[in-house]
């Protein structure tokens, strides 16, 4: 059954001390009167069961998503306390037999705001099931086809989709001159399609493939005890004879054997993709503009480094928190307005202002490139050029696009 | 570049009196010290940890900089260049501003939400005024009545009454605030948004200080993401504001008459902050990527000259007049 966590109500503590120290509200009674707004949002997370990550510091912690989410709400309650606006965000976690039957009682109590951390067909089924006034936040699947035919009017994505990043990581290699590509795919359904967005951003950005091989996924490929040892005379021989390429790209969705490769392929080759260089919206490391501050505020609140999904909850609740502060609304059709006019923009540690498409609710970032260490490059890459915004350059172009649920649609 | 030389022989010739420009560097931690008659690096001095703003006594006397990572503010003789006694700052002090007769210095404490109020004197804090998430910016209004905190996340200036440490007024601006400016007269406050590309023009004259006018920028062959506004300075006179634009590696001069730009002048790499030399002849810059300063002529709105400085300048400082 679904397990309500902690409705939160933390209020970061005023300094004590023998200084002066204003309360919050006491500060804001000359402010000019604004409506007053209760803005509840509910992040909700289906957990699927999972085998164990090929890297430890990849191990999923209890408050994945959430904590990312908790730092937004705090965020949203400082500039609230301004504008007389309050935050509450519930935080659900649920198995994937009870999500749909979870979802539903969440809207039967009212709650239209709701950011989502779930597969695509679950994702699906909540967002057929929601009222019309409902907005769903799409926190973590990167599935391009919810932002084509699958696309629906009441899901924002605000996770990049496959195709934003494996378009990061081919601008970077075109600009590299790395264009020959020796693509090593999973063999699990979701390894073929991010293969399946490699090839297209092979050809969007002028490489070719020059090899293709599938890595079975046999379930006993893990590393323990003394499996390098294995691994080191596996990986050669699978990757041995492959035609000239600069490259090595990984599409391993299901992170089988993409950590495998550095250093133990046939020939001498960088790795990019799901292993080496990977496309990442957010990094431990990431310290550009001004990002160092998140990751001070996010570990002195969480206790461990900001992630990827943390980043998408804080980001998914930050939007609302920025429609609110704009329009003093907390109605949801008021703020689905908002967030896809081009009023809307938001600053996200990104250098530029993170906006939609109003043409499939996908949210525009940069897409860092991140070797695990260092953020080693940002996409978009320099001269590659866009009409409207080089954001657009990452992911379906309006005419790439099959979905016409958005006003701005095809 | 003839041109550029004869103009600052010129300057030369003139009498002047020569200032010490302080320059924080804010991954050298350190200080350097410039002399504005020669434009020569004098001395380069230890500044604690992630030195970021720095401003000087209104007499001239000790020089303070935020030491962002010591979590205090290091004070220093401005002649002698040594080291006095620290003021406490709050966690993470970013920006700060003086208070026109010298005390007490109000300081931004970007990883708390806070603005701290310190007295110069006694070296005791004296309020910690809760304001919006990441405060950058600080300005202060010339008849010292209302201080001025932007801060980044929240996207608002927040005016806070120097008798009460009230918040009196909230004004939201573009996304990302970094720095506020008021008109010599008190009558303008400019604040830049950094992501929003814009400055707002706040007017103060009425009650309720409301944006009047945004300014925005455009620079053929630059990409508008690129434009991102940081330092504000205005001339005394108000006829001219400055806008450091970062990566665009542009300062933009702005009639003040109108607020619209005029010209753009191409300075060092990712320029970040901007302080005039007490006669207001020259404009200094610091540019973070190129470890360098640009000194722009103001009346002949010329780039005259750069100046290698320390690793990834920060802040500018001129001393007064002596």
């Amino acid at each position: 059954m679904p397990e309500l966590l902690n409705t939160q109500s933390r209020h970061r503590a005023l300094r004590a001390g023998l200084v002066l120290s204003l309360a919050a509200l006491g500060t804001i009674a000359a402010s000019p009167p604004a409506a007053a707004q209760d803005v509840n949002a509910t992040v909700f997370r289906v957990d699927y069961p999972s085998l164990l990550p090929l890297s430890r510091l990849d191990l999923p912690s209890d408050d994945r998503g959430f904590a990312g989410a908790r730092l937004a709400t705090d965020d949203n309650r400082t500039t609230g306390q301004f504008m007389g606006h309050t935050y509450d965000t519930k935080e659900i976690t649920v198995a994937p037999e009870d999500a749909l039957a979870a979802f539903q009682k969440l809207m039967d109590a009212g709650e239209r705001l709701v950011v989502v951390i779930a597969g695509t067909e679950d994702l699906i089924a909540m967002a057929d099931a929601a009222p019309d006034d409902a907005i769903l936040f799409n926190a973590s699947s990167g599935d391009i086809t919810l932002r084509s035919a699958e696309c629906r009017a009441n899901i924002l994505h605000i996770a990049p989709s496959d195709a934003m990043r494996t378009d990061a990581v081919a601008q970077f290699l075109v600009w590299k001159r790395w264009t020959d590509w020796f693509l090593i795919e999973g063999s699990n359904p979701e390894d073929t399609a991010l293969a399946d967005a490699y090839r297209a951003s092979a050809r969007k950005f002028g490489a070719q493939i020059t090899e293709d091989r599938v890595f079975e996924d046999t379930g006993g490929s893990r590393v323990s005890d003394s499996g390098h040892v294995l691994v080191q005379r596996q990986i050669p021989v699978f990757t041995q004879d492959a035609a000239d390429h600069d490259v090595v790209v990984a599409a391993d969705a299901s992170d089988v054997f993409d950590e495998y490769l550095p250093y133990h392929l046939w020939d001498a080759a960088p790795v990019a993709g799901s292993a080496g260089l990977r496309p990442l919206t957010w990094a431990p490391t990431h310290e550009s503009w001004g990002a160092t501050q998140m990751q001070r505020r996010f570990e002195e609140l969480a206790g461990r480094a900001m992630t990827d999904l943390d980043y998408q909850t804080w980001l998914a609740l930050r939007v609302v928190g920025e429609a609110v502060t704009r329009t003093t609304s907390a109605d949801p059709a008021t703020l689905r307005d908002y967030i896809l006019s081009p009023d809307f923009n938001l600053a996200a540690f990104k250098g530029v202002p993170v906006t939609f498409r109003d043409w499939n609710g996908q949210l525009r970032q940069p897409i860092l490139l991140s070797n695990g260490r260092m953020t080693v490059s940002v996409s978009p890459q320099e001269g590659f050029l866009h009409e409207v915004s080089p954001l657009d350059t990452l992911g379906l172009d309006r005419p790439e696009s099959d979905c016409t649920a958005f006003e701005g649609g095809n | 570049m003839l041109r550029a030389i004869l103009l600052s022989t010129v300057a030369l010739a003139t009498p002047a009196f020569a200032n010490n420009v302080f320059v924080s560097n804010e991954k050298g931690n350190s200080v350097t010290v410039l002399d504005s008659e020669t434009w020569e690096v004098i001395t380069e001095f230890p500044a604690g940890n992630r030195p970021r703003g720095i401003t000087i006594a209104p007499d001239g006397s000790k020089l303070y900089v935020c030491a962002s990572d010591d979590d205090l503010v290091r004070v220093f003789d401005a002649k002698t260049f040594e080291e006095l006694p620290s003021l406490p700052s709050g966690p993470d002090p970013e920006l700060f501003v003086l208070h026109p007769s010298g005390n007490p210095l109000y300081i931004a404490n970007e990883d708390d939400n806070m603005v701290t109020v310190v007295d110069t004197e006694t070296r005791q804090v004296l309020a910690e005024i809760p304001v919006g998430i990441e405060p950058e910016g600080m300005a202060i209004s010339p008849d010292a009545s209302v201080v001025i905190n932007t801060s980044e996340t929240t996207n608002m200036a927040h005016f806070i009454d120097t008798e009460t440490f009230e918040i009196v007024n909230n004004v939201l601006v573009d996304q990302r605030p970094r720095y506020a400016e008021y008109t010599s007269d008190g009558s303008k406050l400019y604040v830049s948004a950094e992501i929003g590309g814009t400055v707002s023009v706040i007017d103060n004259a009425a009650e309720t200080p409301s944006i009047i006018k945004k300014i925005t920028f455009e620079v053929p062959g630059v990409l508008s993401e690129w434009l991102q506004p940081v330092g504000v300075k205005v001339t005394k006179d108000g006829s001219r504001v400055f806008v450091a634009l970062g990566p665009a590696n542009r300062v933009a001069v702005i009639d003040g008459e109108t607020d619209e730009v005029i010209e753009y002048l191409l300075v060092g790499q990712r320029v970040w902050q901007l302080a005039f030399t007490p006669d207001e002849k020259y404009l200094v810059t610091t540019n973070g990527n190129s470890n360098d300063v640009s000194i722009i002529d103001v009346e002949s709105l010329e780039v005259i000259k750069s100046v290698q400085v320390g690793q990834q300048p920060w802040g500018v400082v001129v001393a007064p007049d002596s």
